[in-house]
């Protein structure tokens, strides 16, 4: 084997190595690297998160939002399996709505209530045409895959 | 046949050839993704503001993609001890960072009507911003050695280095939970994006890369007779 193939696999094996050991403290770290719990990963966490500041993402439970005067709002959020009842005072972003994706920030009250400051909307990857959407609700084949 | 990848001489005997009608079919690509943008539709969430994606998403690739070349020019520069990958690390650089900072612009632009805030500390945004960082270095790295030798393999070797960010940028998404959404395009099962919109998407991306090809041309072109004067 010529001496620029040596180098060349030794350098292969050296960027294998490192890789490999970032990747393993990225994933020994990942509770700190997730961007937000869902609520029932909460209720999982023995951490005391009380009075700090969390972000919890679900999707924001149908009819469970309540407008009350001086933008207050009140929803709850879920992931089907765990909830959790948001209070949060401010502007919600154009994206929200009941059925959609959320991110809350604020703190919690226990682990069921949380005041939020900050309230995100998370959109998922679908793109779509508004025409053929109208399209497919004619036809009753429009469906979402989250409830 | 590929001799040009490697040989500066070859590289301009080709370069002489191909340029003029290069910029030509960017031109006319560009005109034509411009047209296919405007025309193509509205998103039956987001509406008009879709159209970010398409100044968004192929400055996002592209600055993978030059971060990639890079790479590749990295450990063939020492493995095998080529000149010429030095000369195209250096000259693409920049590029790498202007794509990485029209992603990151566009990005905060779109994600403030939709999300409802410039920017957020979640594994994507962070660590796409940890590669302009990395550009950022590469460029100054190319300022700082008087010795040319030392200063290509510190910079090789810095980009193997940093080249761990490129797979923690494309699965960030999936790792861990985090606002960005997954990817729509380049996923195992069929791309969830119409082909109404996917189309102008790949038109568009055609045409940014063929635009920092070109630039790469000509700054692959200045650096080696930058070589030949010194």
């Amino acid at each position: 084997m010529s001496l620029r193939f040596q180098r060349l696999i030794l350098i292969i094996i050296t960027l294998v190595f490192f890789c490999s050991a970032v990747l393993l403290i990225l994933f020994n770290t990942q509770k700190n690297i997730v961007f937000f719990y869902t609520p029932s990963e909460l209720i999982k966490n023995d951490k005391n998160l009380l009075e700090k500041k969390v972000r919890i993402g679900g999707y924001v439970k149908k009819n469970s939002f309540l407008q009350k005067p001086l933008n207050n709002y009140q929803f709850k959020i879920t992931d089907n399996i765990s909830e959790l009842l948001v209070f949060y005072e401010g502007i919600l972003p154009d994206l929200f709505k009941e059925g959609q994706g959320t991110v809350v920030e604020g703190v919690l009250n226990n682990k069921k209530i949380i005041i939020a400051s900050k309230v995100y909307a998370k959109h998922d990857e679908n793109y779509m045409p508004a025409s053929i959407k109208k399209e497919l609700e004619k036809n009753n084949q429009w469906k979402k895959d989250y409830k | 046949m590929f001799k040009f990848l490697i040989n500066p001489s070859r590289f301009n005997k080709l370069i002489d050839i191909i340029f003029r009608p290069l910029v030509i079919i960017t031109s006319i690509t560009l005109v034509v993704s411009l047209v296919l943008i405007y025309f193509s539709p509205l998103d039956y969430q987001q509406g008009l503001t879709v159209k970010i994606m398409y100044i968004h998403v192929p400055s996002a690739w592209l600055s993978l993609l030059t971060y990639g070349v890079m790479t590749f020019y990295s450990i063939v520069g020492l493995a095998f001890k080529i000149p010429f990958s030095f000369i195209i690390n250096k000259a693409i650089a920049p590029i790498g960072a202007v794509f990485t900072l029209l992603c990151l612009i566009s990005g905060s632009m779109w994600g403030k009507p939709m999300w409802g805030t410039w920017w957020v500390w979640d594994a994507r945004l962070t660590s796409v911003a940890i590669l302009f960082i990395i550009y950022l270095i590469i460029i100054f790295l190319n300022q700082i050695f008087d010795s040319r030798e030392v200063r290509e393999k510190t910079i090789a070797i810095f980009i193997l280095i940093g080249s761990i960010n490129l797979p923690i940028i494309k699965f960030s998404v999936d790792w861990w939970n985090t606002l960005h959404q997954p990817a729509s395009v380049s996923k195992l099962s069929s791309p969830s994006i119409d082909i109404s919109m996917l189309q102008p998407l790949l038109v568009m991306t055609l045409s940014f890369s063929l635009i920092g090809l070109i630039i790469a041309i000509l700054r692959i072109k200045a650096e080696i007779l930058i070589r030949k004067i010194n």
